[in-house]
């Protein structure tokens, strides 16, 4: 049984309270203790980005992130994207363009999208290729994927003109 | 009867300051937390036991970032890999910190991955510690000792010493690493190899940088890494290179002498053959590119 301490964060604009072993990662705080399962568990090493979550505006692996380490971080995952007026636009983005499969790492996909064009909204084709690397689908959908987001991209353009 | 062996973690430490850090190190037996990209990947492979401590040091504002005074540049143990590519005055003045970064995993684990996680996880195909050894760094080690921070400083071709070792002790804690700010004039080079761009673990990386002047190259650093137990500074292409007119046949010297240097293994990712085949067409094609720009 490892040690337990407790962490306080904020999870898509909420505080959150929550006690978790020293050990546990932040996908797994995020899916089994509160059941945010919108978050992929995939690979469990960093090589896939299914588990993709944005801490403080930085994307990272949430299967490498210790769960401790969210202490006093604000963290978003796919959950936190909807607003009250609906998808968010990347999401709409998505669902537009098809660039679905399976699905099961679009979660992923879309915060890593999201935070590219937030990091820079003027990127090329080939910062959005590279952008993605860490971020694998295996129906082989990307071309439908950097559609969705090169949409994305242009809306956001002409929005700050 | 391995909760006998492996009693785990005792203890959670979230120090603020290295003072309390190596505190909490000279207790014994602490595993510490950076990124966690490297730490969670080896404890799921069984290659790490957690200690009776785990401690997290991503609190500690004294190992963030990048600074530069009396010509030298340090960089804090917790500074990102996305921090070092996002730096423009740093690749100014150090592009091939910027060039190796760009070639390091994926966004996410830049993101995440810490350099002086890089140095202490000490692999031989880490990425960072090429242009860091082409640079001739030091790295800053600090413990407790009799009531005070004490800190030393070692040069980093003398720390790693194999396969996830280097001669940090147990109750130190990597702080910084320094170099001095190149002089006008120092090329620096890195090249990497993987059957693809992304997330590759190196089959082998290498470096090369010296001061060209009229043809002539001098003050040559060649590093080599996933070629041997640690990367390694080469020694045998150093001396081939060094005063010499970088022209074809002291490129091809240098390259077969870079080969001498190293002691590449057959792997799940490369034979030694393979490695040896690499070492020479990155030399030639570092050493071109040197000469030509």
């Amino acid at each position: 049984m490892s040690l337990k301490t407790e962490v306080s964060f904020t999870l898509n604009g909420r505080a959150v309270q929550v006690t978790v072993p020293v050990d546990m990662n932040v996908l797994t705080m995020l899916r089994d203790e509160l059941n945010m399962t919108g978050t992929k568990y995939a690979c469990g090493e960093g090589e896939c980005g299914a588990c993709t979550v944005d801490v403080d505006g930085e994307t990272i692996n949430s299967c490498l992130m210790y769960a401790v380490d969210c202490e006093g971080r604000a963290i978003t995952t796919i959950e936190g994207l909807r607003t009250a007026d609906g998808l968010d636009p990347m999401q709409k983005a998505f669902v537009d363009h098809g660039a679905i499969q399976c699905g099961f790492c679009m979660p992923g996909m879309i915060m890593q999208a999201k935070h590219l064009v937030a990091k820079n909204p003027n990127m090329t084709d080939d910062d959005l290729r590279r952008g993605l690397e860490g971020n694998v689908c295996r129906c082989t959908g990307y071309y439908k994927v950097f559609d969705a987001v090169k949409d994305v991209v242009r809306g956001t353009a002409e929005a700050a003109e | 009867m391995e909760s006998i062996t492996q009693p785990g973690i005792e203890a959670y430490e979230a120090p603020a300051s290295i003072a309390d850090a190596v505190q909490v190190l000279a207790r014994g037996d602490v595993t510490v937390l950076a990124g966690g990209t490297d730490l969670t990947v080896q404890v799921d492979a069984g290659r790490i036991t957690y200690g009776k401590t785990l401690m997290n040091i991503r609190r500690i504002a004294e190992l963030q970032g990048v600074s530069e005074a009396g010509g030298r540049i340090s960089i804090g143990a917790l500074t990102t890999v996305t921090n070092i590519l996002d730096d423009d005055a740093l690749a100014q003045s150090v592009p091939v910190l910027r060039a190796t970064a760009d070639r390091f995993a994926s966004m996410q684990i830049r993101n995440a991955a810490t350099i002086g996680g890089n140095l202490v996880n000490a692999s031989p195909a880490g990425d960072m510690i090429v242009p860091l050894l082409l640079l001739d760094a030091d790295v800053e080690l600090a413990s407790w000792r009799d009531g005070a921070v004490s800190t030393r400083s070692v040069a980093l071709k003398d720390f790693f010493t194999g396969p996830g070792k280097t001669v940090r002790a147990d109750n130190e804690l990597l702080t910084r690493v320094t170099f001095a700010k190149p002089a006008a004039g120092f090329a620096a080079r890195f090249e990497k190899s993987g059957p693809r761009p992304a997330l590759e673990i190196s089959t082998v990386s290498a470096g090369v940088a010296g001061t060209l002047e009229n043809g002539v190259l001098s003050n040559v650093r060649v590093v080599l890494g996933a070629v041997a137990p640690t990367p390694l500074r080469a020694a045998k292409a150093e001396a081939a290179l060094e005063g010499k007119t970088l022209d074809g046949d002291t490129i091809a010297a240098g390259a077969a002498a870079a080969c001498d240097d190293c002691t590449p293994i057959d792997d799940v990712r490369a034979s030694a053959w393979y490695r040896h085949h690499l070492v020479r067409v990155f030399m030639e094609r570092l050493l071109t590119d040197v000469a030509e720009n």
